[in-house]
């Protein structure tokens, strides 16, 4: 108790800073909006003639500023990576895990089938029209995750393993990720550069605008869509494997 | 529409930071990730608030379904 005590008042001066700094430069900041950054105002007045996109911030992401979005892909990537190489050491599951995970409650049987759908569909949405309206490739692909991830909280383990097979979703991981460089190799072989739009902008306010950017808004999207499919089997593996161990040996 | 939700603004901000308070001052890991749901749908509306929906649908999904997702199993994988 005392240990603690000090910790915490070992923490005041810093949470003071922090605090003082954090208050400091929030009341520099330009009320809400009233934004003055030259470049997102020089982007919403470019965007929409040169490439067609409603959706500004797709035209930054994907295009813009492609090259950060394809290096947040690879981090995302390296990172499932690490959390398999960690996971999949500590074993796997067996029938007999498999087995201890039941779902004896009907209602969240049938609400939970229904939302996994919604859910679903809402994530084809916003990754569908990402460069259109609100929403883009990342978004929709953690939230086609999600609802796919809801197949387990509603129907139990033996139903997620039908939906989450790695064979399936590593390949499909791949491809997302690859599918972002090979786009932007794409350019560089027509003898742009690197990552550059190739193909015409399209009519505003409807799928066909953008260009390249629907490719990569895509290619984002399964690869995200994939990696959080990935990051959940390999965790919902763990939760199975404790299932046996918890109930001891019968 | 927006005249409407601007009066939301500060009591939104308020109850946020006291919800994340309150995930920081939580005992135990199981109590702090039932708090911090509640902190993410404040942060949802809040979104929906500064007109970011996009956001605020991700938001939604992550910390309703991702993140407790991950932080029970590990959780329940952790305990002695």
């Amino acid at each position: 108790m005392r240990r603690q005590r000090a910790r915490g008042l070992l923490a005041l001066p810093a949470l003071g800073g922090l605090g003082a700094l954090l208050a400091w430069g929030f009341s520099g900041l330009s009320p809400f909006g009233h934004f003055h950054g030259f470049y997102g105002q020089l982007l919403n007045a470019i965007a929409l003639p040169q490439r067609h996109t409603t959706n500004t911030v797709a035209a930054v992401t994907f295009d813009y500023r492609g090259i950060d979005t394809l290096g947040e892909e690879f981090i995302l990537f390296t990172a499932v990576i690490g959390v398999v190489l960690l996971l999949r050491k500590a074993g796997r599951a067996t029938p007999r895990d498999v087995a201890q995970d039941v779902v004896s409650s009907q209602a969240s049987r049938y609400f939970g089938v229904i939302g996994a759908g919604l859910v679903l569909l809402v994530g084809l949405w916003l990754a569908a029209f990402g460069y259109v309206t609100p929403g883009g490739g990342f978004q929709g692909g953690v939230v086609i995750a999600s609802g796919i991830a809801v197949v387990f909280l509603a129907c139990g383990y033996r139903a997620w393993l039908r939906v989450s097979n790695e064979e399936v979703l590593d390949p499909l991981e791949g491809t997302g990720a690859g599918g972002f460089v090979a786009l932007g190799l794409a350019a560089l072989i027509a003898g742009a550069p690197f990552l550059h739009n190739l193909f015409g902008p399209g009519k505003a306010g409807t799928l066909f605008s953008g260009g390249s950017i629907a490719i990569a808004n895509w290619a984002v999207a399964l690869e995200v869509a994939a990696a959080n499919l990935v990051l959940y089997a390999e965790f919902l593996e763990q939760y199975v494997m404790t299932l046996v161990r918890d109930t001891g040996d019968e | 529409m927006i005249a409407t939700l601007v009066p939301l603004e500060a009591p939104l901000l308020v109850l946020a930071a006291l919800a994340a308070t309150g995930v920081a001052f939580a005992l135990s890991p199981l109590r702090q990730i039932i708090v911090n749901g509640l902190y993410g749908l404040l942060l949802v509306i809040l979104f929906v608030v500064f007109q970011a929906p996009d956001v605020a649908l991700s938001m939604l999904v992550v910390t309703t379904v991702a993140y407790p997702l991950i932080v029970l199993v590990a959780i329940r994988r952790t305990r002695k």
